[in-house]
């Protein structure tokens, strides 16, 4: 049973954060990697069912211990998409789908760079169907955009980082 | 059957759903409000989704909120678990137009029996007794007062919309229903938006008995045997068991039947409870139908093996119900609702559970979502832990729950252990003298043993040590199971 060495997994990682994937899920003989594309929560888990100790980051079990590696590396993720010092993060006030865009053909609200004003809708979050307008409620520079364009975010996820005028 | 299950609920009965999916290899999605991040059930679940802060009604109660989750994760089916919004027939229908599984019976149903004046009449239709009462909510005091009179006092007045208890009302006599019946109006608007009442027989000293009925989509209709929950302090079940002991064979073939026909005559699918009020002539009375899976279901399970969370997983996947009708009961069970609240006073105690020891051995279960260094949040139920035994019989049961009792630990916030402890060592309670007055008459005898242990004096302090001494050990604390006494 052959798993992933420390190597490949960190290769994977990369993948998923360069590409902005939602997630990347891998799977042999009896080995599981699933990798969280969402930018602060990045994750590892195996096919064993996790230890009930919630108080450290993301539990990961796996056949002979070498995914272990996986956890250490999705943390140093997370640590990647802390937002700077003195950033306003904007997050989201509700569970959907994100879109960069009112439509696929359309620009994007905006870009790392723009300047926003508060009231000024930054993006979209679709739920049932619904296209809520996402409003800034800062004025500033947007310096971090966190998910990719039609990624699943939750209530209270980081949406965009302003730096703040 | 289902891929993936999302879980619409939190706290003991979201892991208790996940535990069931788990074994029938189905991927589960949890959500949470921000404050139940370190939640077992998140911890637990395959994916999570934080769906709002940690008022309910901004989070689980949050419809938008929940379905949206169930989209972005991809869930076939959800599990509304009991309380929230199990008995929200318009949540369920919204899933179904999300091409979502409800696991539980159709939205019309739920509809249907949550209107409390038409689940009476419903139940009167299908033949099952029900309490003399109005049948349609009364149009005033005018003809309250009329048909109590018809009836006989004592009467209770109740909102239509009401339930668990809320809104309710007991009439004494004539002179009061004037005043009765305005205020009753006034708070069931208030409470429930819809200001309906109707009016039942009130009886003194009823057991509250329900029965656990099944259906599915291909017209079987089964109940699983009663449980007596006659424990209860504001309409709060503490102690629930199974079987009931005031049932013969014959009882509860007749109300188990009774139970069946009504289920049928809804075309009920999925799980659901008959609540009945038995008198002490043996004559059984339709209370209110709740159309969810509940929170004492374990009982039933330890006396007929039965898994129920799985068998609504199953039926609402299109499965058969291939159970017998009317299986008999096998041993005794009794649970106790370990709740985070001051023994004596009830007051919440929310906070860090600095030791979590629950017990285990033979006929020993505990439903929780609870563990050491886990912070109770204040925002929900005070909920901690269910602590179910069974054994052969009764007595042999309520000498395992003792047991159990004095072996759970709990230290950092005050649990009602210790009241259960002294619930099981209450002579009523052992004889099975049980009825829906039961607390009353134990807090009564605890007041009156507590006076007599205070009575001042040197006797009266000998007595109140000798008195403490012979009281089990202060409840719950790993220093309690130590010390001798008080």
């Amino acid at each position: 049973m052959r798993v992933l060495t420390f190597e490949q997994i960190k290769e994977l990682v990369e993948l998923v954060s360069r590409r902005g994937l939602g997630g990347l899920e891998l799977e042999r003989s009896g080995f599981r990697l699933k990798i969280d594309g969402r930018r602060v929560r990045a994750s590892a888990s195996a096919a064993a069912p996790p230890a009930a100790q919630p108080a450290q980051p993301a539990p990961v079990a796996g056949s002979g211990g070498e995914a272990g590696e996986g956890a250490a590396q999705g943390d140093e993720e997370a640590a990647a998409a802390e937002p700077p010092a003195g950033s306003h993060v904007v997050t989201s006030p509700i569970v959907g789908t994100f879109y960069r865009a009112s439509a696929p053909d359309a620009d994007p609200f905006v870009e790392v760079g723009s300047r926003v004003k508060p009231g000024q809708v930054l993006c979209i979050i679709e739920a049932m169907k619904i296209m809520n307008e996402i409003e800034s409620d800062a004025a500033g520079v947007v310096v971090e955009i966190y998910p990719a364009n039609a990624q699943a975010v939750e209530f209270g996820e980081p949406l965009f980082a302003l730096r703040p005028d | 059957m289902f891929k993936k299950i999302l879980i619409a609920n939190r706290g003991e009965i979201a892991l208790r759903v996940i535990q069931a999916c788990r074994e029938l290899g189905i991927a589960t999605v949890a959500v949470h409000s921000t404050a139940d991040r370190d939640s077992l059930h998140v911890t637990y679940a395959d994916e999570d989704v934080c769906i709002g802060p940690p008022p309910a009604a901004e989070s689980y109660l949050k419809v938008a909120s929940i379905v949206a989750a169930a989209e972005i994760t991809g869930a076939d089916a959800v599990h509304p678990g009991y309380g929230f919004l199990a008995e929200n027939a318009r949540f369920a229908e919204m899933l179904g137009e999300c091409k979502l599984a409800w696991i539980g019976p159709r939205p019309e149903t739920i509809r249907l029996m949550g209107d409390k004046a038409q689940a009476r009449r419903t139940a009167a239709a299908a033949g099952v007794p029900v309490l003399p009462g109005s049948e349609q909510p009364l149009a005033g005091a005018a003809e309250a007062e009329r048909l109590a009179a018809e009836i006989g006092y004592p009467v209770i007045l109740k909102a239509a919309a009401g339930g668990g208890g809320r809104g309710m009302r007991i009439v004494g006599s004539a002179d009061e229903m004037g005043r009765q019946f305005g205020t009753a109006r006034e708070e069931a608007d208030k409470a429930f938006g819809d200001g309906s009442i109707y009016l039942e027989k009130y009886l003194a000293e009823p057991r509250h008995v329900e029965f656990q009925v099944f259906g599915d989509a291909h017209g079987n209709v089964i109940h699983l045997g009663e449980r007596e929950c006659s424990i209860q302090r504001r309409h709060q079940k503490l102690i629930e068991e199974a079987p009931s002991p005031a049932l013969t064979p014959e009882l509860r073939a007749e109300m188990g039947a009774a139970a069946v026909a009504l289920a049928r005559e809804v075309g009920y699918e999925n799980a659901g409870t008959i609540e009945f009020l038995l008198d002490r002539d043996g004559r059984f009375y339709f209370m209110e139908m709740n159309t969810r899976i509940q929170v004492e279901h374990p009982v039933t399970e330890m006396v007929t093996g039965i898994d129920l969370v799985r068998l609504q997983i199953e039926i609402a996947a299109g499965g058969r119900i291939e159970i017998p009708n009317g299986l008999t009961p096998r041993g005794h069970a009794i649970e106790c609702r370990i709740n985070a609240e001051d023994p004596d006073r009830f007051t919440p105690s929310p906070g860090r559970l600095e030791t979590f020891h629950p017990p285990c051995g033979p006929g020993t279960r505990v439903d929780t979502h609870a563990y050491e260094d886990y912070v109770i949040p204040p925002y929900y139920d005070s909920l901690v832990a269910k602590l179910i035994v069974h054994d052969r019989g009764r007595p042999e049961a309520i000498a395992r729950m003792a047991r159990a009792l004095d072996f759970f630990v709990v230290e950092g916030i005050k649990t009602t252990i210790p009241l259960h402890r002294r619930i099981v060592r209450d002579p009523e309670f052992v004889a099975g003298r049980l009825s829906t007055r039961f607390m009353e008459g134990f807090l009564a005898r605890r007041r009156e043993q507590q006076a007599a242990e205070a009575g001042g004096g040197p006797a009266g302090a000998a007595e109140s040590s000798a008195a403490a001494a012979s009281e089990p050990a202060t409840g719950g604390t790993a220093a309690g199971a130590r010390r001798a006494g008080g």
